[in-house]
């Protein structure tokens, strides 16, 4: 079997992969997509292309600075609860308890609604050179998110810095590492290759989060499709543009994280 | 200690002259209520090859322990290579080094080798065994791999260089943590029961490698529970029992003459 395989040539494998039950899905799926084109409205597109294409890259970068700067927040977090001292453990399981206990549209609101009308009453505030930021909506957006996925992957990481073999740091240790080095050597590498099947899942979710700050105004990629509705009374054709997108960047961030856990060298059993 | 010019010992014993490499004494170690060492000297010159042995909770892994501090005594001298290690008591009252850098300088003498292996299973072979000369002792990258290459060769996993330790067997890992010990030219090699993790059948050829070792006139302290072994290698013998040294000497002695009633039904039992 396995010399029959390097022995075919290429076209041999692509009739090989081709059974017929693969061809009636891929006629079905041709098929569903060709009467969708057809049967439905689509020559709303080209008005709006700018627009959605400004959407789609609103929401990556949203989603990209969040997930950057909800995993630094959420380092400290981890390593805190793992191994911190009570005075540091107690206020970081705190705060993950309150964040994963509550709706991030809750705290969302509660930011943009709460801080941003108790901003303007400071003249400090308005008068520094932070104001031409603090009165958009997408600082709130992307506090809300880091503040939600530091939370989250907070708890992942305490599991995975708690989770390294005690023995491997105790080694590092009888060998005259120190304690930074330690970490930054042997505890962090380890605990981020536990935590990485998680953090693709966490970064999957966390995308899927994004379409909540078109609630405080930020036009995402969601705000496009909903903006679509409300101008051209077109409901159906939008939203199923709008799953496709997700459904790539999804895929895209799905793909990322495979191909970083095909570099783990650990044997599962 | 040793008596001078002992003709049948199968390993030369250290010369009088050579320098003490660890000298230990009145070592005291509390697990909270539980008096795990209470008053242990002992000590080795340059070439000794020191064993230490004794039934399951006598002390004598927290013995080698605490040599390099990752237990750290509650009394106690330790000398390493003539330097006392400098202990303070912390705000709990646990006795803890009072000068960190001084510790992680010792560490970095001492090559131990645990009983789980320990390899950093994000690191293939090779890396484990360049890490700390490169990142602690700041031993050039290039000069690092050719001396990992060479001791790799040494214990017999030259070919095993690009491999991770999940994908090697308990024999190869526990070589491939004697070839990282090695790598930072210990002044003393420290043996944590380094065959009690491993199937039988793997046991041998990691003794042979330490054994190599002993032959070669390295300063190795050695806990285990290999007596055969500990005979054939081992210069000095201790029999710890309960936290204490119960009784020591030349091996033969130790397991050809024992003293001890202790001893005489510790070696019984096992042997």
């Amino acid at each position: 079997m396995s010399i029959d395989l390097v022995n075919t040539t290429r076209t041999q494998r692509a009739l090989g992969w081709l059974q017929p039950h693969r061809i009636g899905l891929i006629a079905i799926g041709i098929a569903l997509f060709g009467s969708a084109v057809y049967f439905m409205r689509w020559d709303w597109i080209p008005n709006y292309y700018d627009l959605a294409l400004q959407g789609i890259w609103r929401t990556i970068w949203i989603m990209l600075v969040t997930a950057v700067l909800g995993f630094l927040l959420a380092v400290p977090l981890g390593l805190a609860q793992a191994v911190g001292p009570w005075w540091l453990a107690w206020p970081a399981n705190a705060f993950c308890t309150v964040i994963r206990g509550t709706p991030l549209l809750l705290q969302l609101w509660l930011l943009y609604y709460g801080l941003g009308s108790l901003f303007p009453q400071f003249p400090a505030i308005r008068q520094s050179w932070l104001w031409p930021y603090l009165r958009q909506a997408w600082p709130y957006a992307v506090l809300a998110l880091t503040l939600s996925t530091g939370g989250y992957v907070g708890e992942v990481m305490r599991g995975a810095f708690a989770g390294v073999p005690h023995g491997q740091l105790e080694a590092a240790r009888a060998y005259g590492m120190r304690r930074w080095k330690i970490f930054r050597r042997i505890w962090f590498p380890q605990a981020v290759q536990r935590a990485l099947p998680t953090l693709g899942g966490e970064s999957v979710l966390l995308l899927k989060a994004t379409p909540l700050v078109a609630t405080i105004t930020v036009v995402d990629i969601y705000a496009v499709a909903s903006r679509v509705r409300q101008d051209t009374y077109i409901v159906y054709e939008p939203l199923l543009l709008l799953a496709l997108i997700y459904l790539c960047i999804t895929g895209i961030i799905v793909f990322i994280f495979r191909r970083l856990e095909a570099r783990i060298p650990t044997r599962v059993g | 200690m040793s008596a001078a010019g002992a003709p049948l010992a199968t390993r030369k014993t250290a010369p009088d002259s050579a320098a003490e490499a660890i000298h230990i004494e009145n070592l005291h170690k509390k697990f909270g209520q539980l008096h795990v060492l209470k008053g242990v000297s002992m000590s080795a010159r340059d070439g000794d090859v020191v064993a230490i042995i004794g039934g399951s909770g006598s002390g004598k892994s927290t013995l080698l322990r605490c040599i390099n501090c990752l237990e750290n005594p509650t009394s106690g001298i330790i000398r390493v290579n003539g330097e006392e290690i400098r202990l303070k008591a912390d705000s709990h009252g646990n006795t803890v080094p009072a000068d960190r850098r001084q510790i992680e300088r010792i560490r970095s003498k001492l090559g131990m080798v645990f009983q789980s292996f320990n390899l950093w299973s994000h690191m293939t072979l090779i890396e484990n065994v360049i890490e700390v000369p490169v990142h602690v002792l700041g031993v050039k990258r290039e000069e690092a791999i050719a001396t990992a290459e060479k001791l790799l060769a040494r214990v017999g996993l030259a070919e095993k260089r690009d491999v991770y330790p999940a994908f090697l067997s308990g024999g190869q890992q526990q070589r491939g943590a004697i070839a990282r010990a090695l790598a930072i030219q210990p002044r003393v090699m420290l043996f944590d029961e380094p065959t009690s993790a491993l199937d039988p059948e793997l046991v041998g050829e990691v003794l042979r490698v330490i054994g190599d070792l002993a032959h070669e006139g390295r300063t190795m302290i050695l806990v285990t529970h290999e007596m055969k072994f500990a005979r054939e290698v081992a210069s000095h013998v201790i029999y710890l029992y309960n936290g204490l040294v119960e009784e020591e000497g030349p091996p033969e002695q130790i397991f050809g003459a024992p003293k001890s009633e202790r001893l005489k039904q510790f070696i019984r039992n096992i042997g």
